[in-house]
């Protein structure tokens, strides 16, 4: 088994452009349910149309920060149709919505009607042309940059361009998260988890708040879906429920209404999980294929969320004292 | 509202005012007729056909009701009466099928909770509603109405609100030492008792500055050391000009404070007056009691016939009128 390269694949792991999508992800599933209680099940949907509409424009000779606005535009949309009907109800039925509406984005997205759009089934990849308007902006020359232990092309696909801009999207979103959470409006919205009757009673547009809350944490999670598929292709089956689960368990190991729990839980998510992978193919036991490795350890990853849930609530980074309180 | 100008400026030594508010009250109120709906001198809400049902069962069925302005009014009836219903309909809450009420001189039924908390109308819940994963001072300075900060965008950039927010804590210090709680500010509220939980409720609700308090069973749950704290902080809201409205089951505590008490039953208000004498009215008695309370169910001359007649007569005649 040849552990220098597995550790460097893990720690490259560590700061991989999947890594910084799905902890911006969960910065925005953290404004939904870690500051204002609201269980979105749907926030790989978001991703879904942020990745699509950021393509689709792109595709369509659109600049990047033009593309950009246009998937924050889909999420807003997206977020403002799912809030009308459900902030008025009670938490359940947000996430039985959310769950339901992503499957809806997924599976039209992917129909074959719609191919000329989105590429259907197959999806759209990087011949084409989504791609370009990104890279095109790359300030570093063409060709292969070796930093340290990782080579890494400069400006294509899976670049250190990519890396760089993705975590300074990540770095933002902390810096966002960090403000919001000290300030009188996140306050209302940590009253509206607790409970929103109170604040309501208070004077507050408690519904108001939600959407908001809703609106930005769906942004987050459409640029996360633009950087989840420039060093790929955009394909619908690859943004499902399992993607919305992933964030749920980053959100959780890391600590949900902490500033750095998504990012520290992305960054521990994928390396365990790069690390079991490669750890079970390399050591080509008898009684287990790679194919099952890889299943295997998708069952560690749920078996860590069961285990998180049930000895940890609070996450690694979460404030034990403040959920020992009982809510009721 | 400005965070500088005073709630409301009310006397609050007794040596300049001229004559305690609860006797100014009593003065005002001593000429209303003692019937259910009767009309009052200042009336700050005034609520005519409200009607909520649930399936076929009228929960809140009142035709015609006036609070008075700056008195201490108790809502009181029997279990399952529509107090709280009636409570739920006024402060937005819960939407009425029919019915049409003022505050302030302003029509505002229909309005949302929010609008009506803004408009000056501010209630506590039955079951307490601390906040119980934010500290004290938390909940405290989330009862502040106006807050620039709360603005989505102006909430990044500190230097917009923070001044605002320093008069908040300051307010919110102030309230909290008048309720003996400034010790406990900085603990979550999860962790307080459940007399401190109803003393931070209603001090919350203070920081919204509000004309009209709708308590709801502050008395409920509350250990009876503090229960003499928390009647005096009640008293308290009105000396300072507060109207306060609340429903209560301790007849001792609404004889105590209350001004006026207007009692209800089977969604209906059934009779109004002042404390001293509401509970000889024979509407109340009968709300309370049921109409044969006095009767001893082992006298022998219930068994006479012609009484046992009388009896079902009655009752026929009274299951006729509902």
């Amino acid at each position: 088994m040849d552990w220098t390269r597995i550790l460097i694949n893990v720690a490259g792991e560590a700061f991989a452009p999947a890594t910084a999508a799905y902890a911006l992800a969960a910065i925005g599933l953290n404004i939904h349910f870690g500051m204002t209680g609201l269980l979105n099940f749907g926030q790989a949907g978001f991703m879904l149309l942020g990745a699509y509409a950021y393509a689709i424009t792109a595709i369509a000779g659109w600049p990047f920060f033009a593309s950009v606005i246009a998937a924050m535009v889909a999420a807003v949309l997206f977020g403002i149709l799912l809030g009308i009907p459900t902030l008025k109800l009670r938490g359940d039925y947000l996430s039985i919505v959310t769950i339901a509406a992503a499957e809806i984005v997924r599976i039209i997205s992917r129909s074959t009607s719609l191919t000329w759009l989105t590429g259907g089934n197959s999806g759209l990849s990087g011949g084409d042309g989504y791609k370009s308007s990104f890279e095109s902006l790359c300030p570093f020359p063409d060709g292969t940059t070796t930093i340290w232990l990782w080579t890494y092309p400069n400006c294509t696909s899976s670049s250190w361009w990519l890396r760089l801009v993705a975590w300074v999207a990540v770095a933002i979103g902390c810096v966002l998260v960090w403000r919001w959470m000290r300030s009188p409006w996140g306050r209302v919205l940590k009253g509206v988890r607790e409970d929103e009757d109170a604040v309501r009673a208070l004077g507050k547009n408690v519904y108001g708040y939600k959407m908001q809350a809703l609106v930005l944490g769906g942004i987050g999670g459409a640029i996360a879906g633009i950087f989840y598929t420039l060093p790929t292709s955009v394909q619908a089956d690859a943004m499902g429920r399992t993607m919305t689960f992933n964030i749920w368990t980053i959100l959780l190991l890391g600590g949900a209404a902490t500033v750095f729990g998504p990012v520290l839980g992305s960054i521990l998510l994928w390396t365990v999980f790069m690390l079991v992978k490669s750890v079970l193919r390399d050591a080509e036991l008898s009684f287990i294929s790679s194919t099952q490795s890889e299943a295997f350890s998708w069952m560690l990853v749920g078996l860590t969320l069961m285990l998180l849930v049930i000895f940890r609530p609070q996450g690694i980074l979460g404030d034990k004292k403040e959920l020992a309180i009982d809510v009721r | 509202m400005s965070a500088e100008t005073p709630p409301n400026p009310a006397p609050r030594g007794d040596g300049d005012a001229p004559a305690p508010p609860r006797e100014r009250i009593a003065r005002e109120l001593a000429d209303v007729p003692r019937l259910p709906g009767a009309p009052k001198p200042d009336p700050i809400i005034v609520a005519s056909g409200v009607r909520r049902t649930f399936g076929g069962i009228h929960a809140v069925d009142v035709e015609h009701l006036e609070v008075q302005r700056g008195a201490i009014t108790a809502l009181i009836g029997p279990n399952g009466a529509g107090k709280t219903t009636l409570f739920n309909l006024l402060t937005g809450f819960d939407r009425a099928d029919v019915g049409e009420w003022s505050f302030e001189g302003q029509p505002v039924h229909g309005r949302t909770a929010a609008r009506m908390a803004a408009a000056g109308m501010v209630r506590t819940f039955q079951l307490t509603k601390a906040l119980s994963r934010m500290t004290v001072i938390d909940n405290m300075r989330l009862g502040a109405t106006a807050q620039r900060g709360e603005n989505v965008l102006a909430s990044l950039l500190p230097t917009l609100w923070r001044g605002q927010e320093a008069d908040i804590t300051a307010r919110a210090y102030e309230l909290l030492e008048r309720f003996k709680l400034d010790t406990k500010a900085d603990d979550f509220a999860g962790s307080l008792s459940g007399g401190q939980r109803k003393l931070l409720e209603m001090a919350r609700a203070l920081m919204t500055r509000p004309t009209m308090v709708m308590l709801d069973e502050p008395m409920a749950g509350v250990n009876p050391a503090l229960t003499q704290s928390l009647l005096g902080h009640i008293q308290g809201l009105r000396d300072e000009g507060m109207t306060v409205l609340f429903v209560e089951h301790d007849m001792h505590m609404v004889r105590h404070i209350s001004d006026w008490v207007v009692v209800m039953a089977e969604g209906r208000i059934v009779a109004e007056g002042p404390p001293e004498t509401i509970m000889q009215d024979q509407a109340v008695v009968d709300a309370y009691l049921g109409a044969h309370h006095d009767t001893d169910l082992g006298d022998d001359a219930l068994l006479v016939d012609d009484v046992v007649e009388q009896y079902e007569a009655e009752a026929e005649a009274e299951e006729a009128t509902q």
